[in-house]
């Protein structure tokens, strides 16, 4: 299937006090049409980043893309203008952020800012308008969406105010949903309620999902296909199940590693990972995982490797051990 | 009330301290606080629970179930409105003076936001020394200087880290930091409020691990507050679990996740995503409806009918009592 989002080669930097902060160091990824892709990595691996690049809603200056381009149904987003860019958001790309409380407006009604994309992108009247809002207030699960309507986002609960945003979020049918944490303010039993709820609007209308979190159990539950990030670059992807059966970077077998199951036996101490992400002002020369990997090799700390096909279908790693000749130095 | 008073580990039995009694009795503590207009937020509400010493308990629950002010009373950060907390047999809301101060080398907190609780203008000697100081036990300058480097090589980082400043450190060093600074004035029981909710995946095992190695080395308590009930059922020895502000159910950390019996602690451990997409695949989650209530005016009889699948009447017009359901298994429910 045709993708409806193509990045390429995407570098991102911030200016900071001390130099360049290289937060996305040559991305590439596709979306289909129809997909849930999981992108999951620490705080400062570049995740976030990468969807704020997508939607363009980073600050320049402090930062700006040096290279690549973000391809959306034909079009490089890179290249629209700020007022072509506004079509985009909002009605073709939806955002979700992760803290509702200071994502929506505290000063406008809930009712308001649903209808708000809804004239400006739909065109419709403010009757039409209301009526829509009203409807995916009740999409959404919030109750007497009459009366929600007219009240400010200080009336709403956390699990509320995420409802609302993902009202806002779909009102214009948007081919892309782009998820920021969307659960992470979230307590666990609210967490499987939006989770669900986002899970049955993509189903339903065929929205393709980017869900960005750090939690890799909504992951398994959520998403066809995850992208692991590490220290700005993509270092594995693969469909779910390939990532938690037969991860192929060590950093990703790390990350399964040093999490405690539920439905494991305890007893046995966490295999922490070791160490700490790379600093960004700096980036290492060779593999970003380097200097935290016990499997390191000579060739990693000055030799980047490439993202190279790997294991199952689908499935690539940013890895010497994959290397052809890594097997002959192993062996 | 008394909850076993001896608990079973992976290591078989472990005894409650020399004298034969839990090293901490909570006895039917409440904590309220007024809200205006005359209303009240019952945040704890009638807790009793015992913690035996070098035990690790942990304490569940989602945002706004009282179990950081529960933790909070418990080291007589805020005076309870009603109830006791016995530490070694003494009532500690009793305590003054002299004796109050010795108490509060016995109990120390790591909290969770290592960047919020550590003082960004202090350098790590002075953070880690501050409670020597105050309790006039630092010594000379030399000895202070010592015990601070002991301190730092206790936890896992360098000497030469001790005239740096917390901006120089990242989440999981200046927890460790934190943890440096709680092990100051040698407590015999820590509360740990979410001390790893704040940090990174990869580093949070750093952190469960180290908290673990010094419960062994040293012979440390522990009342672990988290949400995340994996890291709690990996670090617990029994975990109690909250809901607006009463304890909803209590037990052994494999009986608990293995067998829950509130119908709450079932949908919360059902909550839980694990990484692993087969077994997603395959579960049947019980997701709850509706919104945690509001603690200032909770519901009639059990607080969690609202939500409880299997509310009856019954449930909406009597608290059901918290009651031994198998031997050590705690539940407040009129149908577990």
């Amino acid at each position: 299937m045709e993708p409806i989002l193509r990045v390429n080669d995407l570098h991102v930097s911030f200016r900071a006090r001390g130099g360049e902060v290289q937060a996305v160091r040559g991305v590439n990824f596709e979306v289909k049409k129809g997909e849930a892709i999981a992108i999951v990595g620490e705080s400062g691996s570049g995740k976030s980043v990468t969807a704020q690049s997508i939607m363009r809603l980073l600050p320049s200056p402090p930062s700006f893309v040096k290279q690549g381009t973000i391809e959306f149904m034909g079009r490089n987003l890179l290249e629209l203008s700020e007022q072509e860019m506004e079509s985009v958001r909002g009605k073709d790309i939806g955002m979700i952020f992760q803290d509702p409380m200071t994502s929506l407006n505290p000063t406008m009604t809930i009712g308001h800012q649903i209808t708000e994309g809804l004239i400006k992108h739909q065109g419709m009247d403010r009757k039409a308008a209301r009526e829509r809002a009203l409807e995916l207030l009740r999409l959404v699960g919030i109750p007497n969406p009459d009366t929600r309507f007219g009240q400010y986002p200080h009336n709403f609960s956390g699990g509320m105010r995420q409802r609302a945003m993902i009202a806002i979020a779909l009102s214009c049918n948007p081919a892309l949903l782009i998820a920021d944490e969307p659960t992470t303010a979230l307590d666990v039993t609210i967490q499987a309620q939006i989770l669900r709820l986002m899970k049955d609007l993509q189903e339903r209308f065929g929205t393709s999902i980017i869900l960005i979190t750090h939690d890799l159990g909504v992951v398994a539950d959520m998403c066809d296909r995850v992208i692991v990030m590490y220290g700005g670059q993509v270092v594995e992807t693969g469909s779910k199940w390939d990532i938690f059966r037969h991860p192929q970077h060590p950093y990703t077998r790390g990350l399964l590693r040093s999490m405690p199951r539920l439905d494991q036996p305890k007893g046995e101490p966490l295999i922490p990972i070791h160490g700490t992400p790379p600093d960004l002002l700096v980036p290492p020369q060779g593999c970003a995982f380097c200097a935290r990997c016990e499997e390191a090799m000579e060739v990693c700390v000055d030799h980047d490797p490439e993202l190279a096909p790997v294991g199952g279908e689908g499935q690539t790693a940013k890895c010497w051990l994959h290397h052809p000749f890594a097997k002959e130095v192993q062996a | 009330m008394s909850v076993s008073t001896v608990t079973k580990t992976e290591n078989g039995f472990r005894p409650t301290g020399a004298s034969g009694g839990p090293l901490l009795e909570v006895d039917r503590l409440s904590k309220f606080f007024p809200v205006g207009g005359g209303q009240t937020l019952k945040a704890v509400n009638d807790l009793s629970l015992t913690v035996a010493k070098g035990e690790t308990l942990g304490v569940v629950g989602e945002s706004g179930c009282g179990k950081s002010t529960a933790g909070r009373t418990i080291m007589r950060l805020y005076e309870p409105t009603a109830g006791e907390t016995r530490f070694e047999g003494r009532n500690i809301y009793k305590l003054k003076g002299a004796e109050l101060k010795k108490l509060r080398r016995e109990m120390a907190m790591i909290f969770q936001d290592p960047y919020a609780s550590l003082n960004p203008r202090f350098n790590i000697t002075d953070i880690i020394a501050e409670p020597l100081d105050i309790h006039g036990i630092a010594g000379s300058s030399k000895e202070r200087k010592r015990k601070v480097e002991e301190l730092l090589e206790l936890v896992g980082l360098r000497p030469e880290h001790a005239n740096r400043y917390p901006h120089e450190f990242s989440g999981g060093q200046r927890q460790r930091i934190g943890i440096a600074r709680a092990l100051a004035v040698r407590p015999k029981f820590i509360v740990c409020d979410e001390p790893i909710s704040a940090l990174d995946v990869s580093i949070q095992a750093q952190v469960v691990n180290l908290l673990q190695e010094l419960q062994k080395s040293l012979g440390l308590t522990y009342l672990f507050i988290a949400h995340d009930l994996s890291m709690v059922k990996h670090i617990s020895d029994r975990v109690a679990v909250m809901y607006l502000g009463k304890m909803v159910e209590l037990a052994e950390s494999s009986e608990l996740y293995a067998n829950p019996k509130h119908p709450y602690t079932q949908a919360l451990l059902s909550a839980i995503p694990i990484p692993d997409p087969q077994i997603e695949a395959q579960k049947e989650r019980i997701v709850l409806s509706g919104d945690l209530p509001s603690p200032i005016n909770p519901p009639s009889g059990c607080p969690f009918r609202t939500r409880c699948p299997h509310a009856t009447e019954k449930c909406a017009a009597e608290a059901p009592e918290f009651r031994e359901v198998k031997d050590g298994h705690w539940a407040a429910c009129h149908y577990a």
